[in-house]
């Protein structure tokens, strides 16, 4: 008379010879699949661990040479020129303004893409619509670039007087254009997991749909939406080629969006692929702007994903 | 077609014992219900706030109610109840045309609203739904609003301004028995409070409309006994100025709150009748079967 119905199985299979032995350890073709897993795992967290330790010890030594007060204080960049000036502020504000131009194009265009396709489309339509916004963000920079350069520009030369040939406003365009995507299809991962209850709330109480939308949808989905936009910024930060390409390299710090102007991205990859002899002080530098646009995208992600989870909270 | 109630009778108004309806005396045998006093809406004939005729659902393909005709009286509660499945939360939600909001769903057959088909072409159902309010199953208050806006959205969502918001917010709350639990926390967040305060919260919130009837949906399957108690506490209170219509899987809660009942299966209408007589003196056989528990 067995209590624990398992015994009765055990008992079998320890009568029967053909019955597998219970008790066999983890087979090792298990392990070992295990520690493939564990392995391809550790490969994204060893890179990140590796970047931040190169990082910081080239940031190092070129802050040993360079005050982090020099780097700060001083309103002009020009480590490449003979007078010599190593204030990341330029590098800063063309970055902000060209993110700043991104996010103001991409945000209002990709909430309304994601309202439109989360609670109005049909069925049909969402099923072309989201791959195609799919698609879009499939296309490499570089022809954002060009996008920006050879057909934003001179369309807006006619518009906006003093408009330069490189300037931030073209190329904050076409970056929001390549973040469109992102945000558009994160805001409707959002507004979709706002519960149907909530809608339906609304409606009881003689909502019109884009009353319900608008007061009741996009309020309690209004952490997805902030983290999207956040990645979207993280996204136009850390775009290097539309910027190279289109918005000039010049360091400069204004919040003109008319003019040249230099993101860090786009001066990392002007150093690397120039001429600048490696080890040199100037070859340096662009360790001392890795690092520092390395902490503001994490910062950025950390907020994104502080913001994620507390969806995830209001959600349930 | 669905019995009349029998206003003459003069039955016990009061809830029944529940432990009386389900070990009552096998069927044939008619209880006798002792009579007490008479209480009001014996004398006079009821008067249908809303009426259903012929009403049918569907969810694509599958038809959930065959043809359901019932009248819903004006100062009374009415409570529909039926085994999982029997198309009762479907029937009330087709009172303010929540049921076509879902994909795929359909309805034919009128609901009357006073004289108006509510299903009339030129019926805006948004316009119905301030009319008819209704509070769902799970409590569910707008998790952005503070318990004052979550009163107001009503308003607000019909482009209403009140002039007095405060005693807008104030009234309906009284209404609902949340007032002296919140008055001084108005500004938090509606998702802040217990789970029966947030229904009592969602119940103000249908009352600041001052709709006609009020459609509720199962309101306590979610909550505990307690918050249960008060919201059958405050129908009581609210069945002499509103119409209310209430879905309910729990017998004992329908015997206990509801002037009339509709016992609803498998998608049609098995009986109707006030409550008392329904419980004591059921017509149909399924009906006697549901509600001594041996089915559902």
């Amino acid at each position: 008379m067995a209590l624990d119905p398992l015994s009765d199985v055990r008992a079998a299979a320890l009568a029967s010879t053909h019955a597998p032995d219970l008790r066999a350890p983890r087979s090792l073709r298990e392990r070992a699949v295990g520690a493939l897993l564990a392995g391809a795992a550790a490969v994204s967290v060893l890179t990140t661990i590796g970047i931040v330790v190169v990082l910081v010890r080239e940031a190092a030594s070129f802050f040993a040479e360079i005050s982090p007060a020099r780097f700060l204080l001083d309103g002009e960049w020009t480590p490449l020129f003979a007078d010599k000036h190593f204030g990341i502020w330029p590098l800063v504000a063309g970055t902000l303004l060209t993110t700043g131009i991104a996010i103001a194009v991409a945000l209002p265009l990709g909430l309304l893409a994601a309202i439109y396709l989360s609670e109005l489309a049909s069925d049909r339509v969402r099923r072309w619509v989201k791959p195609a916004l799919e698609l879009l963000a499939g296309v490499p920079t570089v022809v954002y670039g060009y996008l920006a350069l050879s057909f934003i520009t001179p369309g807006l030369q006619h518009v906006v007087p003093g408009l330069a040939g490189f300037n931030a406003l073209g190329a904050g365009i076409a970056m929001g254009v390549m973040i469109l995507p992102l945000i558009a299809s994160l805001s409707e991962d959002a507004l979709y997991a706002v519960p149907a209850a909530l809608r339906e709330g609304a409606y009881a109480l003689g909502a019109t749909k884009l009353g319900a939308v608008f007061r009741v949808v996009v309020p309690a989905a209004a952490s997805g939406i902030g983290a999207a936009a956040i990645l979207g910024v993280a996204r136009a930060v850390g775009e290097t080629m539309i910027v190279a390409i289109a918005a000039g390299q010049q360091p400069r710090l204004t919040l003109d969006p008319r003019v040249p102007v230099e993101t860090m991205t786009a001066y990392i990859a002007q150093v690397s692929l120039g001429d600048t002899p490696h080890g040199t002080l100037e070859y340096r530098t662009i360790f001392a702007v890795g690092l520092a646009l390395f902490l503001l995208t994490l910062a950025l992600n950390v907020l994104s994903h502080r913001l994620r989870r507390r969806l995830k909270g209001a959600a349930a | 077609m669905p019995p009349t109630p029998h206003p003459g009778e003069g039955d016990a108004h009061e809830a029944l014992d529940p432990d009386a309806v389900s070990s009552r005396p096998p069927p044939r045998v008619r209880p006798v219900v002792e009579r007490t006093t008479p209480t009001a809406g014996t004398e006079a004939a009821p008067v249908d706030k809303m009426r259903a005729e012929g009403l049918r659902a569907w969810f694509g393909a599958h038809e959930a109610l065959h043809g359901i005709t019932l009248p819903v009286r004006a100062n009374a509660v009415t409570a529909i109840i039926g085994p999982s499945g029997c198309g009762k939360s479907t029937f009330v939600r087709c009172c303010n045309r929540m049921h076509e909001v879902v994909p795929g769903a359909r309805v034919a057959g009128s609901v009357l609203l006073g004289d108006t088909d509510v299903y009339d072409r030129r019926v805006n159902p948004v316009r119905l739904r301030r009319l008819v309010g209704m509070v769902f199953q799970k409590p569910n208050p707008f998790p952005t609003m503070s318990i004052r806006d979550n009163v107001l959205a009503g308003l607000r969502l019909n482009g209403l301004r009140p002039s007095d918001p405060a005693a807008v917010v104030e009234r309906a709350l009284r209404q609902a028995a949340l007032w002296d639990e919140v008055k001084d926390v108005l500004p938090r967040s509606g998702a802040s409070l217990s789970g029966g305060q947030q229904q009592r919260l969602c119940i103000a919130r249908a009352l600041a409309l001052e709709p006609e009837v009020l459609l509720m949906d199962e309101p306590c399957s979610a909550l505990d006994p307690v918050a249960t108690a008060k919201i059958e506490e405050l129908l009581h209170e609210l069945r002499t100025r509103y119409c209310i219509v209430i879905v309910t899987h729990n017998m004992q809660q329908a015997a206990r709150v509801a002037d009339y009942t509709a016992f609803l299966f498998q998608g049609d209408l098995v009986e109707y009748d006030r409550t008392d007589v329904l419980f004591t003196r059921p017509r149909e056989r399924r009906t006697e079967d549901y509600i001594t528990g041996r089915f559902g």
